[in-house]
């Protein structure tokens, strides 16, 4: 992976890195990245962010899931081994309802799960480098790629709008 | 956005908290020695594990005859345990999932601990079943994959076979879930540690960020699988009375039993959820953060669905007697008047009686009363579901097999150890990872941190005004 330089600053209040992107983003520097310790509200639209689409892949697996429970049910109970259960029918659609909807949970929630450590980068034992230990704590960061920001403009930005510190990164 | 914060709603976040504070306060018991109390809770907890080893080893090696099930009572407490145990966990997905979509912010200061407790108590529940079975190594026959009997398939049409799908469905999603949830909390403690203790957190927290991106997806992801818990949870308990409610035996055979068995789970999980919250908060100083005001919300929980239970249990009766059926006469005479009378009124004085108290404010307030009515709670709703196992049982069709039924030692020990198994888990759980929700927590401070109210105005502004811009 290329490395990147970074130059990224440190807020200690939400509001303060709210402000600083809406300027960011009216003097058209180019943000990396925004890192926070809980999920921001109003952040998304700054970032111009598009609604994540991943309930469109639930709905998707989930599916799946129903074609998969009720259709070897089906074929299961009709072709492969017909058995009568109580007199009722081989293919007993009313019994079948429970396990398919189940099916249809289960997919669609393993299914969104994975897609979601996938698309993220994420999983058991991956390392992705972070900026600094405390974003996961109380500071908010909001970062800058030194290849498409210049450190004078960055610095500039931090400097107006109250950056506790400024640091530089490889990463 | 977050709604506007009425001046009305007590916070729900005492103490004057900063971010940096809520890291420190929630972070620090996975990083210390534990307490004196923690350390006897898990010695206890650990000895009622190896009594459950040793009783399900014996049921395994000697078979099931060592129970006193007969020929006319064929399920017990063992299946009153499996049921039980699937509804407490019923209250984790709720204050997780419903709570979530009914943008309830108390959830946050119990939810992950709930969610603990709703994957503990999965794991006990399923135990039973299996146990049940006898020949416990041919639990897999269960599952319906290609053999070379046949291949022989499980029976779809059968509510024990919905069964094994409902729980697997029910234990694997809300792990997920849980774990989901976890990460991000993972990564805080991960940012904390040295050494090894890092190298393990940093195994545990996926390479988790930070990164706005990420943040979306994880709320996104959050809020649909809470959508897909919901009908699960419900879906679950209404399969576990369909085990019941698909028979026809006359006290089981009942349309009201879906939700007045997912009523009772939710009842009783609740009641699980205040007895483990009560001890947390105390063993680990987390008063600031699980609030009387908490305490309070999940009583009413507890008065709403022990109104329900308690409507159920007189519905059912109402319409015994109603339907003019005898022999569904004769079951509600006998279960309330017959040889098991004092499981009735147990069953309805700990779960109809005892949680009217709670319509008093000042005594939802009370941490002992409310301690010492999820205990009894707890033992009110095992009641219900031996009522409904065994004394149904008990008097069938023939008079001349009618039958009684205690347990014996091993089944007992089952039990008991059970609660091992449970407290087991629940302990370590509470030392390894953070059980209150850390990040959840940091984004309601500033709506419902203590130090915060009365300035809301100033934060509604203040949204409007990213509002603005963004247009």
């Amino acid at each position: 992976m290329a490395h990147k330089e970074v130059i990224f600053g440190l807020y200690s209040d939400e509001q303060d890195l709210l402000k600083a992107i809406r300027k960011a983003k009216s003097s058209h520097l180019d943000i990396m990245d925004v890192y926070t310790p809980f999920p921001v509200h109003g952040l998304d639209p700054l970032l111009d962010l598009e609604e994540s689409r991943i309930h469109i892949a639930g709905f998707i697996y989930g599916m799946i899931g129903t074609l998969t429970a009720f259709l070897s049910m089906t074929w299961i109970t009709t072709k492969d081994w017909p058995v009568i259960f109580g007199g009722k029918p081989y293919w007993s659609v009313p019994a079948f309802i429970p396990i398919t909807f189940e099916l249809t949970v289960l997919f669609a929630c393993v299914g969104m799960v994975i897609t979601f450590y996938i698309i993220c980068g994420m999983g058991p034992g991956v390392t992705n480098p972070t900026l600094d230990d405390r974003i996961t704590d109380d500071k908010f960061c909001l970062a800058f790629d030194k290849a498409h920001v210049s450190e004078n403009d960055a610095r500039a930005l931090f400097s107006s709008t109250g950056a506790e510190e400024v640091n530089s990164k490889t990463i | 956005m977050s709604s506007p914060v009425s001046l009305i709603r007590e916070p729900l976040i005492t103490g004057n908290k900063t971010y940096h504070q809520i890291t420190e306060d929630l972070i620090s018991p996975t990083e210390k020695t534990p307490p004196r109390s923690w350390i006897f809770g898990f010695m206890v907890a650990v000895f009622f594990l190896a009594v459950f080893v040793f009783c399900v080893g014996w049921t395994i090696y000697h078979g099931i005859g060592t129970w006193n099930l007969n020929r006319t009572i064929g399920w017990g407490w063992d299946i009153t345990n499996f049921v039980w145990w699937v509804g407490i966990g019923h209250a984790g997905t709720l204050i997780s999932a419903i709570l979530l979509i009914f943008r309830q912010k108390w959830r946050t200061g119990v939810n992950r601990a709930a969610e603990a407790m709703t994957i503990f108590a999965v794991i006990c529940a399923g135990q039973f079943p299996i146990i049940h079975m006898g020949r416990v190594w041919l639990a897999i026959f269960i599952f319906p994959y290609p053999n070379t009997r046949g291949p022989l398939w499980p029976n779809f049409n059968s509510p024990l076979m919905w069964d094994v799908f409902a729980i697997s469905t029910y234990f694997t999603v809300s792990l997920l879930f849980w774990y989901t949830g976890l990460v991000p909390d993972f990564a805080t403690v991960r940012d904390r540690a040295k050494g090894f203790r890092k190298k393990v957190y940093n195994y545990l927290s996926f390479g988790w960020t930070g990164s706005a991106k990420h943040w979306q997806r994880f709320e996104s992801l959050s809020l649909v699988l809470a959508g897909l818990s919901t009908p699960l949870v419900l879906s679950v308990h209404t399969i576990v009375s369909f085990d019941f409610a698909t028979s026809v035996i006359p006290g089981w055979h009942t349309t009201i039993f879906p939700p007045y068995f997912v009523a009772g789970a939710i009842f009783s999980g609740f009641a699980m959820v205040l007895t483990l919250m009560l001890v947390t908060r105390k063993l680990f100083k987390l008063e600031d953060y699980i609030t009387i005001e908490h305490i309070e919300s999940m009583n009413k929980v507890i008065l709403l669905t022990g109104t329900i239970v308690g409507v159920a249990y007189l519905t059912e009766l109402f319409i015994a007697w109603y339907s003019g059926y005898v022999y569904e006469q004769f079951a509600f005479f006998n279960r309330a008047l017959g040889p098991y009378w004092w499981s009735y009124f147990g069953m309805m004085f700990c779960n109809v009686v005892s949680p009217q108290l709670f319509w008093k404010k000042s005594w939802r307030r009370n941490i002992w009363l409310t301690f010492f009515l999820s205990i009894l709670i707890n033992i009110g709703m095992w009641f219900e579901r031996f009522v409904i196992i065994a004394t149904t049982l008990a008097r069938d069709y023939l008079p001349s097999s009618w039958s009684y039924y205690s347990p014996s030692w091993v089944e007992i020990g089952i039990f008991l150890g059970s609660l091992g198994l449970f407290f087991t888990c629940y302990l370590i759980f509470s030392r390894v990872a953070p059980v209150v929700a850390v990040a959840e927590v940091k984004a309601i401070l500033k709506s419902s941190g203590n130090q915060y109210k009365g300035q809301s105005q100033h934060h509604d502004d203040h949204h409007e005004e990213v509002h603005h811009d963004h247009h």
